[in-house]
């Protein structure tokens, strides 16, 4: 971690901390805690941190903006933060400007393609699209003639049919029905829709990770606050050994997706070895989502099954985070496919050159 | 509030894995010569003083140790890869490994200038076997329950009682003993053993054969019967031993020897599955391939955060618990992935082989060097619980 990095990483706790408490956000009658946060965040440059400063960005590097979003992930921010991020670094790799506010990309689903047609307008349709309907344009990868195109589009020019995850939020199929660009440029060599579905993992596995280190922490707190049988549960030996299990989980995921956003950090492109990096994240983190969040609620018992306290708000996400960008299912089989192409005696070299 | 978990994404550094081609040119090298046959498998590391001594010849035994000891003085990062590609290669490394693992390194922290330059010297050659003297027929995991004594007699200690399980004891040079000194006291259950140096040449020992489960005889009963050990060789403080394993446990705990050991299971999946699997194979051999890079990861960092002079204790412990699970459960998943396999394909005899060789040996290892229920409470009280 740099300097800047640790500034911008006790930044985004600090705010995270006054304006984004998860316990006070559950507790909120609306939503009026979403702009203070939301201009919070913008003014401290996060919402930009992969937008370069000649693009009138923060500057910050690959590695410290996955380590804000880590960060995010301990709070289960319901706010587009990762989405804006994710389009910040789109639109830069295309050197297109990046607008203020919220915004968000697609596809987010894999095998989608949205194309660009002769007379320059966008058409096809985007499914699941995160925070679609809550921002205000579009990063988008299209295609003209086969080639990747990077694409700003303003959201009221597409047709938004509202939908959500598992934890409420925003997951919108974004129709594009002869939509004039706002701004469009080639993608950069290698980048295209599979690329974006990449980085979207890695950003999910990173927020995964941190989800499951809070609730980590949240489960062991309160094993140790909770009496039954008359001394705290934590002190039973079957729950002691529920939270190693639990830790075991957060730590392979703080592990597998420390590991992706390093190799993205020093690496200079997708090559294989960082789609190896990628996969292993996104499968093996969304196994840990699923483990890790069945010992959290075993452990907190009925109270944690609550609207009132606020684990939903991270177990929930969790459980909708695997869906997004590849499941583990989808990046399993191509990982598997790529292994199983190689050959069985190319998969250790493979593997020990990480 | 944040759990104190920390794996920094560690790279093994461009000299180790430079090294590590020379360790592949060496074990194709040797399988050519016929030293050793990699499709051989056994429940344990095979024993090999011909394999050994090459391998002390390029420098790969004690390669972390002092120069004036033969050590190499390289990072353990560097010892990383010898031991996985050793392992992956299945190298019978079953005379040195514990050594160099474990034993010498108690040696130098522990032993006196004499001792240190009488074995370390052998071991990096390749000519000097350790076995781990702990678990006893009343005290497994309950290490502290151990009960073989040594009471004090002229110039040393004398020993009686036995020893179980004990890997390699009949190979073995040397072992370091977990002895009983003191009754453990009201307040610590853990006081009262020490650590002693027993040469297994003296008099008063007797090694007894077990055989395991497959047939195979690798583990000992070892009994001492008026056993001396001199005064030089008790290791550390009397009645303290408790004390001196600490930081040591991480190293033990988090090499590539707690989830490799069934690892060939998985080439020969991919080999039986062939180049374009079912959408079934494909997705279970992404997600086998998956968790083992992340586990190999959580590895290299620990081992790296060690080379940095951290003690990631917890972290140690949260690897071997995830890395013995897992190797448990390749067998069972390998197995289910190649059930539909043709019988009279030309890789199935191979598969099925080392499928039932790993299947075999899964029950031990969740059990040796530290059970799975042992390590959950390791780290639940590292994590505040205990």
């Amino acid at each position: 971690m740099t300097e800047a990095g640790n500034i911008l990483v006790d930044t985004t706790t600090r705010i995270f901390r006054d304006l984004g408490d998860p316990q006070t956000l559950n507790g909120a009658a609306d939503d009026r805690w979403r702009a203070p946060l939301w201009r919070a965040l913008e003014d401290a440059g996060l919402t930009k941190a992969w937008v370069p400063e000649s693009l009138s960005g923060a500057g910050a590097g690959v590695a410290d903006g996955f380590e804000v979003l880590r960060i995010a992930g301990t709070f289960a921010v319901a706010l587009p933060l990762a989405e804006t991020l994710l389009a910040g670094w789109l639109l830069s790799q295309a050197k297109l400007n990046v607008p203020q506010g919220m915004l968000c990309v697609a596809p987010a689903r894999d095998g989608e393609q949205l194309l660009i047609g002769a007379d320059g307008k966008l058409s096809g349709t985007a499914t699941s699209v995160p925070f679609a309907r809550d921002v205000g344009q579009l990063a988008v990868v299209a295609r003209r003639g086969g080639k990747a195109i990077v694409v700003l589009v303003e959201r009221g020019s597409c047709e938004i049919h509202a939908g959500s995850s598992i934890a409420g939020e925003p997951r919108d199929d974004v129709v594009l029905d002869g939509v004039t660009p706002l701004a469009l440029a080639d993608a950069p060599p290698g980048l295209d829709e599979d690329k974006l579905m990449a980085m979207g993992a890695a950003v999910r596995s990173v927020q995964m990770a941190g989800a499951l280190q809070s609730i980590l922490d949240r489960s062991v707190a309160y094993a140790k606050e909770r009496i039954a049988f008359e001394r705290p549960i934590g002190g039973f030996q079957a729950v002691q050994h529920n939270l190693a299990r639990l830790a075991g989980e957060a730590a392979v995921a703080l592990a597998a997706s420390g590991s992706a956003a390093d190799a993205i950090d020093k690496a200079h492109g997708f090559d294989e070895a960082v789609l190896l990096e990628i996969a292993g994240a996104k499968i093996r983190v969304g196994e840990a989502a699923e483990k890790g969040v069945a010992i959290a609620h075993q452990v907190h018992g009925a109270i944690g099954f609550s609207k009132e306290h606020v684990l939903h708000r991270y177990t929930q996400r969790l459980w909708a985070w695997r869906d997004d960008f590849g499941s583990e299912s989808a990046w399993a089989v191509r990982l598997g496919n790529a292994v199983a192409a190689k050959g069985a005696d190319a998969l250790w070299p493979m593997l020990a050159a990480r | 509030m944040s759990a104190p978990i920390h794996f920094d994404p560690i790279r093994l550094p461009p000299e180790a894995q430079a090294l590590r081609e020379e360790v592949r040119d060496f074990v194709r090298q040797e399988t050519a010569a016929g030293t050793f046959d990699p499709r051989a498998r056994s429940t344990y590391a095979g024993y090999s003083p011909e394999f050994s001594r090459k391998v002390g010849k390029q420098g790969w035994i004690g390669m972390t140790w002092p120069k004036r000891y033969g050590g190499r003085e390289r990072s353990f990062l560097e010892r990383y890869v010898v031991t996985e590609e050793f392992r992956v290669a299945n190298a019978p490394v079953g005379l040195h490994f514990t050594a160099d693992r474990q034993s010498g390194p108690i040696l130098l922290k522990y032993a006196n200038e004499a001792i240190k330059s009488d074995i370390l010297p052998r071991i990096v050659r390749g000519e000097c076997c350790f076995c781990i003297g702990m678990s006893e027929p009343g005290s497994g995991s309950d290490l502290f329950a151990a009960k073989t004594r040594a009471t004090r007699a002229k110039g040393g200690w004398q020993v009686n009682g036995t020893k179980v399980w004990t890997t390699g004891a009949q190979h073995a040079n040397y072992m370091i003993g977990l002895f009983r000194t003191s009754p453990s006291t009201k307040e610590n259950r853990r006081h009262g053993l020490t650590q002693f140096l027993v040469d297994m040449a003296a008099p008063g020992i007797k090694v007894n054969p077990i055989a395991d489960m497959s047939g195979e005889k690798h583990f000992n009963e070892v009994v001492f019967n008026d056993l001396f050990i001199p005064d030089d060789h008790v290791f550390g403080e009397v009645d303290a031993a408790w004390r001196q394993a600490t930081s040591e446990l991480a190293y033990e705990r988090s090499g590539p020897e707690r989830f490799l050991e069934t690892s060939a299971v998985l080439f020969e999946l991919v080999r039986v599955l062939g180049a374009k699997p079912d959408l079934r194979g494909a997705e279970g051999v992404g997600r086998l391939v998956a968790q083992l890079h992340a586990l190999r990861r959580m590895s290299v960092s620990v081992n790296g955060m060690l080379q940095a002079g951290k003690e990631p204790v917890l972290e140690g412990s949260i690897v071997k618990d995830l890395g013995t699970i897992w190797e448990q459960e390749l067998p069972a998943k390998a197995r289910e992935l190649a059930a539909f396999v043709d019988p009279r394909h030309a890789d199935r005899g191979a598969f099925d082989e080392v499928l039932r060789q790993a299947v075999t040996i899964a029950p031990k290892l969740t059990l040796q060097g530290g059970t799975t229920e042992v390590l959950r409470g390791i780290i639940a009280r590292g994590l505040g619980l205990r």
